[in-house]
């Protein structure tokens, strides 16, 4: 009889630190031990506080042990597991009480979240079918397939206020029903799994960690609009999330959980996986059907709406992976239940990807109105190294900033877009007064350049031109007619692109301008950045008094831009130094820094 | 079709269901476009054609956006005039603006746009794409005055099926080509210029060879002949302010004339050659001697893709040359002799509606003669061009006719110019020759017009000849796929074109822009040109065309006969492209 199980993150984060190994290295020294009856390891999906990988949670105990090693593991099976003894070193000590916590859920980092999209993840391991039906898996479809009626699952939709979690927030009970409301004999369910936002991995986590509730909320939205068929549309960059979902579905249909009559009650429904091919904008929706059919993945025009005409010219619906994840829940505890969380516009939870300058850097599920005081400070650990909080950025590349005076405004869809921003996919970043806020848009703005389609004039020229004047302003080359000539091209986008790409190509300039118009002054006018970013404005220069002229930096300098005397102080050519920094993170007494 | 009350610039009006575009349109209210193209690129891309419309969040494309019962719509606000402005401010930031060395300048769309907006070429001056010249013997890419409509992209893959250019790359990157950086000439082009011809800027061009016959004109030992194909008449007028469908035979011959040339022929002549041979071939091939159906073999375009796709039908191709080969080769043979002239002194130039010619004469068995049929092919444009540079004042010239030995051609040659054409050249001819007496009437008007695929049956000596007529390698592609597939067993007889509409609208016609071509059936109007001129001609037939007949009696014997079939008849090549 199995007596513990030991819980070890399978996610992409914990995996590339080793964490496959670590369940390896457990299995053969329980095995060594003779406890390989009684001890049982799962592989499961994103824990969520990623800072800490590779997680691992100890039942029944729920010992959560964090930055876990293969050197850990056999302390851990010796101690833990033979003699009952929690590993204290390796528990989470809190940020702000420095006091070791036992369980993941009494964490500061866990206690304001719930797990609505994420409920199985970290729970059960996601290559398991009869985990995901242990934990009520698939009741969601054989209820609706039984007990209700494509209308009722609409209506059911409409009523828990669910949006569009990828980011256009658009109500996902409203476009189920245009779909539902044409007459066609072929109907299309669609799942954009193509996740290009920088830093965001919401996505990736759910169909690692629990890839069945996307297949089942699938089958679910299927049977709403009189679609028998769905197709899923993965970045190819996510080939474990890819293998997990291949697998999830092979044993669904294996199960007779999707296929041909479902639950002996007619329904017919399969799906299949299609890979993408690392272009940011077959995220767009009218992008990834032109691609899932084999064409140039270009967005084209609306009308005709998807709902109406979308893949192969048939009423398609495509949603987020996390807007799917949802549905099993809210079909299982009723619309009210989730409409009873969240804002009056904005209902339920949203999932995070908090990346950047933060403790707790990782995967967190707030109710909607959660503020960004709360993810920072209360869930986030605080920002690093006891640095000043500078703004955070939602909504990628489409997004905008949030700057210190609105960090107590409630997160939901539309506060955001009234201060400038967006809620995005949910990919976070939070800066410190370390960061440079025009470096921060012109970063978004090089992406955007790379990935521009190039079907529309405005994004394929208009983004380029914009980039080289904010380029210009980072090289301490613009004047301050350059902010106008940005503003305008901003504007243009916003009316004239074709797609969503184009139109808020020009966000992550438009809000730094609105927030922080003083750090462009200052890169324009003064030729300094303050933050000391940016390369063109910056020099490194070698403190005298602190040098010890132990040579280590010349040594280093892959351009020979260091010179000086054994024992004597040395000094950076700023003609040739190329400011790539090597030398301050070699200098062993701190003596040279960024101006 | 359901009419719709609309505001336009603040007047109501009612309008058919369709575009914002096609609304104002029939307001009589302008909006400019670059990359749309009725019926073949509705894409929205270039977004010139922007209006507002009252409650939307942006500016819509007016050429994709529907109009909806009580939309608003202003096609010249300040945020209108402003963003259209910048758009094309930022096309001509990334565009090549040597306009002085430019072929198409005067008639670029880009610069008539720029010119009617004001616009600051140097306003977004930027990092520009390198853009790289491909150069084929009949036509030259050059991207760096690609403003990527994907006009010719369209043509390409919808108009006429190939579909051998694409976008590369993308963002601003992006760039028109063919897959992989392959040859545009061994892709599966068939050389038809289609793209040329809807190319609103210079990056598309023919191969001038205009210094090729100048050369020859200049020098004092050549003996030049010029001359022209059925359809060039029918467009050169355009060139020079003559509306869309004007015959300007007599002029054209006039100005050719004074290009100074030593002889103007007419290939409608070796039109009526043509049909006398392939007529023959076809009563032929009905009585048992070779495949069925039979198709044509005048539109190089058309050799070009059965050849590289359908290589197993080869054998059904006609083996007449077309008709400015069969021109070249009766030249430099009985002409040559007639008038005592050392064949290697002629130098041929044919004037063709056509860039796929330009590939044609340097086919290899091109010099049954001895000698190349034809020395150069110039277009429509490049005679047009040179007329020009010439100070031929083409407008006040007196009409004149082609030179009369072996010169001139019934209007059954002129038919050529047309889809349907050379079918009915030929059929008034073995009507004619099978019913034993001439026809009561000489109009076959079922295989006549611009539609792609026509398909007849002509009722003659007793027997029903079915025939169909197609143009456009769309329509092509359709015809072979039923042929492939065995339902074409009763066709006898099938005339392709290249070109849709047949060689009127050739890769090598004068070039309209896309305002003209959305609103105008240029193909319908140019092909109403040639069959009025047929209408009032008197000398309809190819059969009865006095210096064919005596070219027979004189020099070549029987039609088929073995002198022909040396000089005037061909072979063709598999160059599928499947095996690359």
């Amino acid at each position: 009889m199995v007596r513990s199980y030991i819980l070890v993150c399978g996610g992409t984060g914990c995996t590339s630190n080793h964490s496959g190994e670590i369940i390896n290295a457990l299995n053969a020294e329980l095995k060594a031990q003779h406890l390989d009856e009684e001890v049982k390891v799962v592989m499961t999906g994103c824990f969520g506080l990623c800072a800490k990988g590779p997680i691992m949670v100890v039942y029944p105990e729920g010992a959560f042990y964090h930055s876990v090693t293969v050197e850990d593991v056999k302390e851990i099976v010796s101690e833990h597991l033979l003699k009952g003894r929690i590993v204290k070193r390796l528990l989470h000590t809190e940020d702000t009480t420095n006091e070791k916590v036992l369980s993941l859920n009494d964490t500061e980092f866990l206690k304001k979240q719930v797990r609505v999209a994420l409920y199985n993840c970290g729970v059960i391991d996601p290559e398991n079918i009869e985990e995901y039906i242990g934990r009520e898996g698939y009741q969601a479809l054989g209820k609706v397939l039984t007990e209700m009626k494509p209308v009722d699952v609409i209506e059911t939709i409409k009523a828990s206020g669910l949006r569009g979690r990828g980011g256009g927030g658009f109500p996902t009970g409203k476009k189920w029903e245009f779909a539902y409301n044409q007459k066609n004999d072929q109907k299309y369910v669609c799942c954009n799994a193509d996740e290009g936002d920088p830093g965001a991995f919401m996505d990736r986590s759910v169909l690692e960690g629990d890839p069945h509730s996307v297949v089942e909320a699938m089958a679910i939205a299927g049977y709403a609009i009189g679609a028998n068929k769905g197709y899923v549309y993965i970045r190819a960059e996510y080939p474990i999330a890819v293998k997990r979902l291949q697998k999830a579905i092979n044993d669904a249909r294996a199960y007779g959980l999707i296929g041909k009559n479902i639950f002996n009650t007619g329904f017919d429904f399969d799906l299949e996986i299609r890979l993408g091919a690392g272009a940011f904008v077959c995220g767009e929706e009218t992008a990834l059907m032109t691609s899932v059919e084999g064409k140039r993945g270009e967005p084209r025009v609306r009308p005709p709406f998807p709902a109406v005409k979308g893949l192969y010219g048939k009423p398609t619906i495509l949603n987020n992976v996390e807007t799917y994840a949802n549905v099993p829940h809210i079909i299982r505890k009723g619309a009210d239940w989730f409409a009873s969380m969240g804002t009056e516009k904005s209902k339920g939870t949203k999932v995070f990807a908090v990346g950047g300058k933060i403790v707790n850097t990782g995967l967190v599920e707030i109710p909607m109105g959660t503020t960004l005081r709360e993810i920072i400070y209360d869930i986030g650990g605080g920002i690093k190294n006891g640095k000043k909080f500078k703004a955070a950025q939602t909504g990628g590349p489409s997004g905008g900033c949030i700057p210190e005076q609105h960090l107590d405004v409630p997160i939901d869809y539309d506060n955001l877009i009234a201060i400038g921003s967006m809620m995005g996919s949910g990919g976070m970043i939070i800066m410190d007064e370390d960061n440079c806020m025009v470096d921060i848009a012109k970063f978004f703005l090089e992406f955007v350049v790379d990935e521009s389609c190039g079907k529309c004039t405005p994004c394929r020229v208009g983004t380029k031109r914009l980039l080289e004047i904010l380029t210009k302003v980072t090289n301490g080359e613009a004047e301050l007619a350059d902010i106008d000539r940005m503003e305008e091209i901003s504007h243009y986008l916003q009316d004239n692109a074709l797609c969503a790409l184009g139109k808020t190509a020009c966000n992550p300039v438009i809000s730094t301008l609105r927030y922080f118009r003083d750090e462009y002054i200052e890169h324009i006018v003064n030729k300094r950045c303050p933050a000391g970013v940016c390369k063109g404005l910056t020099k490194i220069v070698i403190d005298k008094d602190k040098c010890i002229g132990c040579g280590i930096c010349k040594k280093n300098c892959p351009v020979n831009a260091i010179s000086g005397e054994i024992k004597q102080p040395h000094v950076i050519d700023p003609e040739v130094c190329v400011k790539c920094g090597l030398c301050i993170t070699k200098c062993p007494k701190g003596a040279i820094s960024r101006r | 079709m359901a009419q719709l009350n609309v505001k336009i610039n603040g007047k109501p009006y009612t309008v058919n269901e369709g575009t914002i575009l096609e609304a104002c349109q029939q307001a009589g209210v302008r909006v400019p476009t670059l990359c749309y193209l009725k019926d073949l690129n509705p894409l929205g891309a270039c977004r010139l054609c922007v209006v507002e419309v009252k409650g939307a969040r942006d500016l819509p494309a007016s050429c994709v956006t529907p109009v909806s019962e009580g939309m608003e719509i202003w096609t010249s606000t300040k945020k209108v005039l402003d963003s259209r402005k910048m758009t094309l401010e930022l096309m001509l930031s990334n565009h090549n603006n040597d306009c002085n060395s430019c072929v198409r300048s005067g008639s670029c769309e880009l610069q008539s746009l720029a010119n009617e907006y004001s616009c600051d070429v140097h306003r977004f001056a930027g990092e520009v794409t390198k853009g790289e010249e491909e150069v084929t013997p009949y036509l030259i890419r050059d991207n760096s005055k690609c403003i990527l409509c994907r006009r010719c992209v369209a043509a390409c893959s919808k108009l006429q099926h190939v579909a051998v250019i694409g976008p590369n790359k993308r963002g601003f990157n992006t760039y028109i080509g063919t897959a992989y950086g392959m040859d545009l000439a061994g892709s599966g082009c068939v050389s038809c210029g289609q793209c040329i011809n809807v190319c609103p800027t210079g990056a598309l061009r023919e191969k001038d060879d205009t210094d090729k016959v100048y050369e020859a004109i200049n020098d004092p030992t050549k003996h030049v002949v010029i001359m022209p194909a059925p359809a060039v008449r029918v467009g050169i007028g355009e060139e020079f302010g003559y509306p869309i469908g004007t015959n300007q035979q007599g002029k054209m011959v006039a100005a050719m004339r004074r290009l100074g040339v030593d002889a103007v022929l007419d290939v409608d002549f070796t039109a009526d050659l043509t049909i006398m041979e392939e007529g023959t071939e076809l009563l032929h091939r009905l009585q048992g001697e070779g495949p069925l159906p039979m198709f044509t073999s005048c539109s190089p375009g058309w050799i070009n893709y059965i050849e590289q796709y359908y290589p197993e039908f080869l054998p059904n191709l006609s083996t007449c040359k077309s008709p400015h080969m069969m021109s070249g080769a009766i030249v430099k043979t009985y002409y040559a002799k007639k008038k005592g002239i050392d064949p290697k002194d002629i130098f041929t130039v044919t004037v063709m509606p056509c860039v796929a010619k330009k590939g044609e004469i340097i086919r290899d068995d091109i010099n049954a003669s001895g000698y190349k049929d034809i020395d150069c092919v110039i277009t429509t444009r490049e005679l047009a061009r040179m007329i020009k540079r010439s100070g031929i004042m083409f407008n006040n010239l007196p009409d004149e006719d082609f030179d009369e030995f072996v010169g001139r051609g019934s209007t059954a040659g002129l038919l050529f110019g047309a889809t349907g054409g050379v079918m009915e050249a030929a059929l008034r001819t073995v009507a004619e020759i099978l019913e034993k007496k001439p026809l009561p009437k000489l109009d076959f008007v079922a295989v006549r017009g611009t539609e792609g695929i026509k398909r007849a049956s002509v009722n003659l000596a007793g027997k029903d000849l079915h025939v169909i007529v197609a143009s456009g390698i769309e329509n092509a592609h359709t015809i072979m796929e039923e042929l492939k597939a065995g339902k074409l067993k009763d066709a006898a007889f099938i005339e392709i074109m290249c070109c849709p509409g047949g060689c009127v609208a050739g890769g090598g016609q004068p070039i309209q822009p896309a305002d003209v071509w959305n609103t105008t059936d240029v193909r319908g109007l140019r092909a109403k040109a040639i069959y009025d001129t047929d209408t009032a001609s008197k000398a309809r037939k190819s059969h009865e065309n006095k210096e064919v007949n005596e070219l027979y009696a004189n020099f070549l014997g029987e039609p088929n006969g073995h002198k022909a079939h040396e000089l005037l008849h061909t072979t063709y090549r598999n160059r599928s492209i499947k095996e690359k």
